[in-house]
């Protein structure tokens, strides 16, 4: 087997190792596993309807994914993902609705540019920190995630003088009738192009740019990159600026696509940290990143037929995703039991 | 109110505030000082509520009034048994310690909502406990002026021990053979290993000590402030413990006292609308204080903190 195809195979293992553990979770709670995917099946691909939501609710994974792997290609581990997806969630909003009177054409992308910028300003605080003060990113961010929510909070509070804001313009709007009417009226929207746009963005920033190459540099080994002329610190806030971009356009997903408006919130998404769940994955390449984002996105989205159609919480479901992600960091225990499995082989 | 009736009322409810994140804190520091970072505090704080609940509920019909203090050695119990999936990770199969802390979150939420649904019918939320921790005065000390209200009237018997357990790790990390190993560990494995001692049992151990503070620590909380369990109950607690485990310096008696300031700040944010001078700030910077000071804290403004030089790092044997 070559190292590729070990590669590959451990994310595909944790997942079915996570599927196997989840059920016998549920046998040992005392529900039906085979009624509880039936239905966890049928959530995601039952009919047009949840097909569109499934794809809606993919839709800012892709985006959170992207910014957590794009960190950690940069040798950065950015857990602020939720906290700089909620500002530009609040900056999207916010721009939705209070520019009235501009044509679409103009009005949508400011929107978008500033959840961008929101989010991108949010990481950058981290990797500021970082290159100036060599604060960890891990801890810096996590603060930055609860002040995030709470300024969001306020804000929101502040500006609606209730617990969310007004509903965003219809020309700031990535909704499509089109979209819904194909779905049997889903929420699915525009933004999926977006992400998939981004997808693409990613790899090409990273594969076909000097400056990719040079963030690379610095994730591989930060002194040989320095001793090669790179600028480290630099290198480090424009990658960490670089994934809030992703993170805020994951929260402009939410803002001009899904609920079109922000409202308060007593704790967080999960976006952002199943973000982490997809970059891991994926082994944080843009495409590894597009499919743990489709296969987490189904599954959170599906689970929600679970209590209706078996009974069954949805949290088995988020038990499953925890699971997963432990089996695909302690992939060094699978690829040693592969590495043998290999040899018994050869032996024979 | 006067100067004086904001101090009687602000100090105590500052330290009934911090006990749950002096527990979880403490705990911090000991996994730390092993060389492994525990993210999963907030996940192990959740496990801890949840299970102390939980056996409050089922229990306080045999117990009585003991029932919240047995609770609480279950949250412990449970609590380092959790983070066992910790150091499995993360020790034995060298797993990324920030990922598995992650992972460790999700999961402890997960599966005590999970739980809760399962016991209580599809419900999101605990019944409320009947039986609390008490308040009490401490004989004599409550009598002295000024400083009895302070700090000995109608306190909880947790905020003392979660003081003795600070003092207490004190002592078992800086005065005993275990803690000279502790932090051995943690700061350079490799010589710790070549002098004799089992890198693998010591971050083991340390594990799971923090494991059963942080149970303690969610506990507590649970028993002492919300009354309940819900998806909303910890919210936080456990970064903020990580915060006030930093803000101190990886010391235990400095992150007790970083805990006892976050519980001010947390203090005034609640109970600030009705105190001169600080009704007129807005209770949002009140809120996120703890995170803005944590950040200056390791900016180095506020003297420089350095993690243990192997914490994040899995020990292998020969590597150097």
């Amino acid at each position: 087997m070559s190292n590729r195809a070990i590669n590959i195979l451990v994310p595909i293992i944790s997942v079915i190792l996570g599927l196997i553990v989840g059920a016998i979770v549920m046998v040992v709670s005392g529900y039906d596993p085979v009624n509880g995917y039936i239905a966890l099946w049928n959530g995601i691909f039952g009919d047009v309807y949840t097909i569109g939501e499934t794809i809606r609710q993919i839709t800012p994974y892709i985006l959170a994914g992207l910014a957590v792997a794009f960190a950690f290609r940069t040798g950065l581990f950015n857990i602020g993902v939720e906290g700089q997806l909620i500002m530009g969630w609040t900056a999207a909003a916010y721009v939705g609705y209070a520019f009235e009177g501009l044509p679409k054409i103009i009005h949508l992308p400011f929107a978008l540019l500033a959840a961008a910028a929101a989010g991108a300003f949010w990481a950058f605080i981290a990797g500021f920190l970082k290159a100036r003060f060599s604060v960890h990113e891990v801890i810096s961010t996590i603060m930055l995630n609860y002040i995030a929510l709470h300024i969001s909070n306020a804000l929101i509070k502040f500006w609606s003088g209730t617990d969310r804001t007004e509903k965003i313009l219809e020309s700031a709007s990535l909704r499509s009738p089109w979209l819904e009417s194909l779905t049997d009226y889903s929420r699915l929207h525009w933004g999926i192009i977006v992400a998939l746009m981004m997808v693409f963005v990613m790899w090409f920033l990273l594969e076909r740019t000097t400056r990719g190459f040079e963030l690379k540099a610095v994730g591989f080994n930060k002194n040989a990159a320095e001793y090669a002329g790179m600028n480290v610190n630099k290198n480090i806030i424009l990658a960490m600026t670089i994934s809030g971009i992703f993170a805020g356009l994951g929260g402009a997903m939410e803002a001009l696509g899904t609920f079109g408006y922000v409202s308060i919130k007593g704790g967080f998404t999960g976006i952002g940290f199943d973000g982490i769940a997809v970059a891991l994955l994926g082994a944080n390449t843009p495409l590894g990143v597009l499919f743990g984002a489709s296969l987490f996105g189904s599954l959170k989205f599906g689970a929600l037929n679970m209590p209706n159609a078996a009974d069954i919480p949805t949290e088995i479901v988020s038990i499953i995703i925890a699971l997963i992600i432990f089996f695909v960091a302690s992939g060094y225990v699978i690829r040693i039991a592969l590495e043998k499995f290999k040899k018994t082989k050869e032996g024979k | 109110m006067s100067f004086l009736e904001v101090l009687y009322f602000i100090v105590p409810s500052a330290i009934f505030y911090a006990a749950p994140l002096i527990f979880a804190a403490i705990g911090g520091v000991f996994s730390e000082r092993s060389g492994v970072v525990n993210i999963g505090i907030e996940g192990i704080m959740v496990i801890g509520a949840f299970v102390g609940i939980v056996f409050n509920l089922f229990t306080f019909d045999v117990l009585g009034n003991f029932t919240p203090w047995a609770a609480l050695i279950a949250a412990m119990v449970i609590g380092a048994i959790f983070s066992l999936l910790l150091a499995v990770a993360a020790i034995s199969f060298r797993a990324d310690q920030t990922v598995t802390g992650v992972a460790l979150n999700l999961l402890g939420i997960a599966v005590a909502l999970f739980s809760v649904k399962m016991l209580f019918d599809g419900k999101g939320q605990t019944d409320f406990i009947s039986e609390r921790f008490p308040r009490f005065d401490v004989p004599f000390l409550s009598d002295i002026p000024f400083i009895g209200p302070l700090f000995f009237q109608d306190i909880y018997g947790t905020s003392i021990l979660a003081i003795a357990v600070a003092i207490l790790a004190w002592f078992v990390i800086y005065k005993t053979p275990f803690g000279l190993r502790l932090r051995a560990v943690g700061e350079h494995p490799m010589a710790a290993d070549t002098m004799g001692i089992n890198v693998t049992k010591m971050r083991y151990i340390a594990v799971m000590i923090s494991g059963g503070l942080a149970g303690i620590g969610g506990a507590v909380y649970a028993q002492t402030i919300t009354g309940d369990f819900g998806h909303a109950t910890i919210n936080g607690q456990g970064f903020m413990a990580i915060a006030a485990m930093i803000f101190g310096k990886w010391h235990p008696i400095g992150a007790m006292g970083a805990a006892l300031f976050f519980g001010l700040a947390q203090a005034l944010s609640i109970a600030g609308g009705s105190i001169k001078y600080i009704q007129d700030i807005p209770p949002v910077f009140l809120t996120i204080l703890p995170y803005v000071i944590t950040i200056f804290a390791l900016a180095g403004f506020i003297g420089k903190a350095n993690a243990p030089k192997a914490s994040g790092q899995p020990y292998i044997k020969g590597k150097r």
